[in-house]
């Protein structure tokens, strides 16, 4: 879910310095961006995964393909990147198709 | 056997007696394991209308825990935070796709004759059986070779025999999707 950044609390805009900023928050200040992972399982089917990525995110079969066998013999892969947001909206449609995804930053 | 994609673009599966009985059974067990839970007299209405869901915890069964997962690891606050405002669109997305498989079983005989979009449904309820079914009995990468080999009084068993029959129905399913998208 989206952090909605709010003005702390205890900052009076009467006396902020108004070079500083008081949204503060750190989702919207900076561009470090969020991704994707999707994680192995021993159900899902190499063809169904890779479906899954050319259905959902449009790639063409061969990077599909490509980020499914990472899934399998890595344990995991990037899928996506971009703000926190849309890996939080791609995130809740990889677990539609049932394939387990979380998001974090990019580190 | 399994599906198959016609020239006009339709996806037909052929059922006999026992396979349609045995896909209407699973699609009413899946149907009712991730249905959004009854609302109890104290929710808010407004967060109800808006799927809010602010009992949502991770699933204690394992196998609704798979078709539910966390979002985030290693950051239980963000995690509850997703599920209370996602969990309930995903169990009605799930429950949906029962629901579809249910009502095309209704309407068919021995032939379901399916769109494209009515096959999607089948596409996530098979995905949603198989990955139910599996967990339940613990399927990892390895150990298929020994669920094979279980006694017919293992409890398993038959269950191991219905995820095989379930993983079959859904590589025919995806080679039929993937024949109509692809030309020639």
């Amino acid at each position: 879910m989206s952090d909605m950044s709010v003005a702390p609390v205890e900052a009076d805009p009467r006396t902020a310095d108004p070079a500083e900023s008081a949204w503060a928050d750190e989702d919207v200040v900076s561009d470090r961006p969020w991704v994707t992972i999707v994680w192995n399982d021993p159900i899902n089917l190499m063809s169904y995964v890779t479906y899954v990525f050319m259905t959902y995110f449009a790639y063409p079969r061969a990077k599909a393909e490509s980020l499914m066998m990472d899934v399998h013999h890595k344990g995991r892969a990037v899928v996506s990147a971009g703000s926190r947001e849309e890996m939080e909206r791609d995130v809740t449609a990889m677990h539609s198709f049932g394939l387990w995804a979380t998001l974090a930053r990019d580190e | 056997m399994g599906f198959e994609c016609t020239d006009s673009g339709r996806i037909v599966l052929r059922v006999d007696e026992a396979e349609r009985s045995m896909l209407r059974s699973l699609a009413q067990q899946v149907r009712d394991l991730v249905a959004p839970q009854a609302q109890s007299g104290s929710i808010d209405p407004l967060e109800a209308m808006v799927g809010i869901d602010p009992k949502a915890r991770r699933p204690q069964d394992p196998a609704l825990a798979r078709l539910l997962p966390d979002a985030y690891i290693g950051d239980d606050e963000a995690a509850a935070d997703f599920r209370r405002f996602t969990e309930r669109d995903l169990r009605r997305t799930k429950a949906a796709h029962a629901a579809a498989v249910l009502a095309h079983l209704e309407r068919s005989g021995a032939k379901v004759v399916l769109s494209r979009d009515e096959a999607n449904s089948w596409l996530g309820f098979l995905n949603d059986a198989r990955l139910a079914l599996g967990t339940r009995i613990q399927i990892t990468e390895e150990n298929h070779e020994e669920l094979a080999g279980l006694e017919q009084d293992d409890p398993r068993f038959a269950s191991f025999h219905v995820y095989n029959w379930l993983t079959y129905l859904q590589d025919s399913l995806l080679d039929a999707l993937l024949d109509d998208a692809e030309p020639g």
